[in-house]
């Protein structure tokens, strides 16, 4: 089925697949450079938990529509790694923020507020 | 909303039962069947029809994803402008939402919305602490967060 392969729909999907990956890849790309240019722990790990999630999740995608319109092959383990990420990115990149500021990691010297420290300073008191 | 969408599917099965058709079609036409009964019933359940949560939920997701991406795109810029002048904070944020899982949605959404992150939450859960990585007015950063996130959340929990 040699035409099949130029219709329409096919196009529109591989229209679909390459914005996807394409947005992956930049996005990806932006967290490189973000870990490399942020300051301090707490912004790069804005840059590496969020970023790259979309990115990956972008990438995710493309490859499941990939698979699914024009290889014909409906892939569910793409999905659900695609949730999976979903739910477990910002659970890690809590737990390093709050890991980070409880033992003590300085905040970058542009940092203009920390409501934080008062809270901390008040729960490390009682104790 | 739970008792509701039993509700709904056990109708179905009735319905198969009826009809004697036990095929994917048959529960498909029972389940839409037991829908109709189960909105005109409404008024005798205590919550509201698990229709509309349902609905909250998509409309969430949709406002998520579109946060998700607006954002991104403002950091992609912060990372990429040539001078960097960025202010970091973190902020206070009281919170309205009572359980436990409305407080882990919200953080999870405030996490993953680039620009801010969670970095802490306080014993009462009434408080998260908001690293935000360009911060320009706290009232703002707060009054988008909460007219956003907290009140689709707010949305889906109504009884």
């Amino acid at each position: 089925m040699r035409e099949e392969r130029f219709s329409i729909e096919t196009t529109i999907a591989n229209i679909l697949i390459i914005i996807l990956i394409s947005t992956g890849v930049i996005f990806s790309a932006v967290t490189a450079l973000g870990l490399v240019r942020l300051p301090d722990v707490y912004t790069r790990t804005h840059a590496a938990s969020k970023s790259s999630t979309l990115g990956v999740m972008c990438i995710l995608g493309g490859t499941f529509i990939h698979f699914w319109l024009i290889e014909d092959h409906f892939n569910s383990q793409l999905i659900i790694a695609i949730i999976f990420l979903f739910i477990t990115s910002p659970v890690a990149g809590h737990l390093i923020g709050r890991a980070s500021y409880i033992s003590g990691i300085k905040l970058a010297e542009e940092t203009v507020r920390d409501d934080m420290k008062e809270a901390v300073a008040k729960k490390k008191r009682q104790q | 909303m739970a008792l509701q969408i039993l509700l709904n599917f056990f109708l179905a099965g009735v319905w198969m039962f009826m009809t004697n058709s036990f095929s994917p079609t048959g529960f498909a036409i029972g389940f839409l069947v037991g829908l109709l009964l189960v909105i005109l019933m409404r008024r005798f359940f205590s919550h509201r029809l698990y229709l509309l949560r349902i609905w909250a939920v998509i409309s969430l997701f949709f406002l998520f994803l579109k946060e998700l991406l607006m954002s991104s795109i403002s950091v992609f810029r912060l990372v990429i402008r040539p001078r960097m002048n960025i202010r970091p904070a973190i902020f206070e944020l009281e919170t309205e939402l009572k359980e436990d899982w409305e407080v882990t949605l919200l953080s999870a959404l405030i996490t993953l919305t680039p620009g801010t992150l969670v970095v802490g939450i306080s014993d009462d859960q009434k408080k998260l602490y908001i690293h935000a990585i360009d911060f320009e007015d706290i009232d703002d950063a707060v009054s988008s967060i909460k007219n956003t996130f907290e009140r689709a959340i707010m949305e889906v929990s109504r009884p």
